[in-house]
């Protein structure tokens, strides 16, 4: 015990006195957390429109005004022809180009049909669709207004409500995955390069000459880690509630106990990189490239792991962010308990004993 | 009374055969060198018998235990300072002192006092508190070995443990090993300095994992008829086959 301790207390060292990691380390989550909360945003405020109006009748003004008085949109030039529209759009000027054909309102008074067109910069696919569901809904809204001054015998009145995130507030998602991507980052990288710099510098060997249990070496190395994690953990959650708005639904415990095990498997994870390796940098790039980019990709917090092929599903099974986002998600927004997440948590325990198992019995084999 | 015995041992790397058949004693409080090239099988056995590496064949024992079965009880007698450097720079003498005597289960008590003697005797007084990467690299090897034997191990090993200092500084170096010596610490030590090889009570040159002579450096330059340990290593190792 007073082994570990001094141990402990040695590794404490190392990292208080590396500024320049420790500030990256507390530095990258919380400018991440910044970027993602005010700067990267996939909501769409304030886009610039233009609008081609050959009616210039009652409707066609009423429209544009609803289009205009939307937080979504912003008109910013009344084209002319058919041909501005191209220019408009090559530019830049505008996202996207609403066309009023002549006779718009005379039409849908008399023939109870008018034909509104939009044509959009489709180098932008994700933005044009959520551009023209909104101009969609706008058209609704104000259709049914029409419809009921003429009144048709049967109409639908689709009613949403979108629950647990009723604003719709990309903080929701991303906040949960900056969580699963810093941990996976720190725990893995940190406790992988700074077992093979002892090995670089020659201090594993004085370490495994000494009475010192070999795997009490390694895991003594872990705690700072862990430590350090949680903390780092804390301040997320605090910028998240305070910065960001995001709610904390479910039980902090459960949220911290999920979070432990996670940090434990991407610590093994981080064993186990040292044990193949014994050069600080090659660590590093495994733990970047190897981790750092499924953990992106297949933990659904950038891209929904429902819309991806097969193949590719049945691979983020593998990556543990996954379980953990989803997890968290499920905690923090959502609001629920250890049953909802059940299968999450064991799978994560068993990602987290099966690292620690493969990188034990590596290690041994390094040994000898 | 043998420090090390060591029998027939032999370490194979796949069809590579590192250490080949090697037999030696070493006698308490010997001071027992080791020599050979690059490559000649020296680190790789006495990494076999710091438990670092396990022997392919053969026996050996050291302080009494066995290598195969009792490594655990050898850990507790053994010093250890290697060529690379093992002190770390971040941390100050004193951090230094407290984390090695700490994993050597010394108590907050021995840590304090043998810490206290050690500083004395190298004449660190005063710079306790400095980190290790500002001290010169000669000062930097007597503290790694003070602290290498600061457990009262029975017997130290010393791999290259002069890398890269003057002769003069190796000298200084060399008094904290017969120090050390006088109070019954078998001392083994490689090497590739030749000058270095006149200070050891016994020789061993190693040429291709083979052991090729063994005795008193003096012993050694009679039997040969030269005037120094370079001329009789280099007679020897002039066979070698391998290198790098």
């Amino acid at each position: 015990m007073k082994q570990f301790w001094a141990f402990v207390k040695k590794e404490w060292y190392h990292i208080s006195r590396d500024y320049r990691t420790l500030l990256v380390l507390i530095g990258m989550p919380i400018v991440q957390i910044l970027i993602f909360g005010y700067a990267l945003s996939n909501e769409v405020k304030n886009t610039r429109i233009a609008i081609l109006d050959f009616a210039g009748d009652s409707y066609s003004k009423e429209l544009t005004d609803k289009i205009e008085a939307s937080r979504y949109f912003e008109t910013v030039t009344y084209l002319r022809s058919m041909n501005e529209i191209d220019r408009s759009l090559r530019s830049g000027e505008a996202k996207m180009v609403v066309v009023f054909p002549n006779n718009f309102t005379q039409q849908l008074v008399h023939q109870h049909e008018s034909q509104l067109q939009l044509v959009t910069d489709g180098s932008n696919p994700n933005l044009s669709a959520t551009l023209i569901n909104y101009i969609n809904a706008i058209t609704r809204d104000f259709q049914t207004r029409v419809i009921n001054e003429v009144s048709l015998p049967y109409t639908i009145h689709v009613q949403t409500r979108m629950m647990y995130n009723p604003q719709l507030l990309g903080a929701f998602t991303f906040v949960p995955g900056v969580i699963a991507l810093v941990l996976m980052l720190i725990c893995t990288m940190m406790t992988s390069v700074s077992i093979v710099k002892e090995k670089e510098l020659g201090n594993m060997e004085i370490l495994l000459v000494s009475p010192m249990h070999p795997l009490a070496v390694v895991f003594s190395k872990a705690v700072p880690y862990i430590g350090l994690s949680v903390g780092i953990l804390s301040i997320i959650l605090l910028l998240s509630v305070f910065l960001l708005g995001v709610p904390i639904s479910g039980s902090i415990i459960l949220l911290y106990v999920v979070s432990l095990i996670f940090i434990i498997s991407a610590l093994a994870l981080g064993l186990l990189i040292s044990t193949i390796t014994n050069s600080q940098q090659v660590a590093m790039m495994i733990s970047l490239m190897g981790l750092m980019l499924p953990t992106m990709m297949f933990s659904g917090f950038m891209f929904p792991i429902e819309s991806m092929p097969i193949p590719l599903q049945w691979i983020s099974n593998i990556v543990p962010a996954k379980w953990y986002f989803f997890s968290i998600q499920s905690i923090m927004i959502k609001g629920l308990g250890m049953e909802a997440i059940l299968k999450e948590f064991l799978t994560l325990c068993g990602f987290a004993i099966f690292f620690l198992v493969l990188s034990v019995r590596n290690f041994k084999v390094r040994m000898a | 009374m043998f420090s090390i015995e060591v029998e027939s041992l032999t370490k194979k790397f796949g069809s590579f055969t590192a250490v080949n058949s090697i037999t030696f004693t070493v006698k308490s409080g010997e001071i027992f060198g080791f020599l050979g090239a690059n490559g000649a099988g020296k680190t790789t056995a006495m990494r076999m018998l710091c438990g670092l590496s396990r022997p392919t064949s053969g026996q050996a024992s050291v302080a009494g235990f066995d290598v195969y079965r009792q490594a655990e009880e050898i850990k507790q007698r053994i010093g250890y300072m290697s060529q690379k450097f093992s002190l770390y720079a971040d941390l100050t003498v004193l951090e230094n002192i407290e984390f090695y005597g700490g994993i050597y289960g010394l108590t907050r008590g021995e840590i304090k006092d043998r810490g206290e003697e050690l500083i004395e005797r190298l004449d660190l007084r005063g710079e306790e508190e400095i980190m290790v990467a500002e001290l010169p690299l000669g000062w930097k090897q007597k503290l790694a070995f003070s602290i290498a034997i600061m457990h009262r191990p029975s017997i130290v090993f010393l791999d290259e443990p002069t890398g890269g200092v003057d002769p003069l500084t190796r000298r200084q170096f060399w008094e904290l090993i017969y120090e050390a010596a006088a109070t019954g610490i078998t001392i083994f030590v490689t090497t590739h300095y030749m000058d270095e090889a006149e200070y050891c009570d016994r020789v061993a040159i190693m040429v291709d994992g083979n052991i090729r002579a063994l005795d008193a450096p003096e012993k050694l330059k009679r039997d040969m008829g030269l005037a120094t340990m370079e001329r009789v290593f280099y007679s020897l190792a002039r066979e070698a086959t391998r290198g790098d």
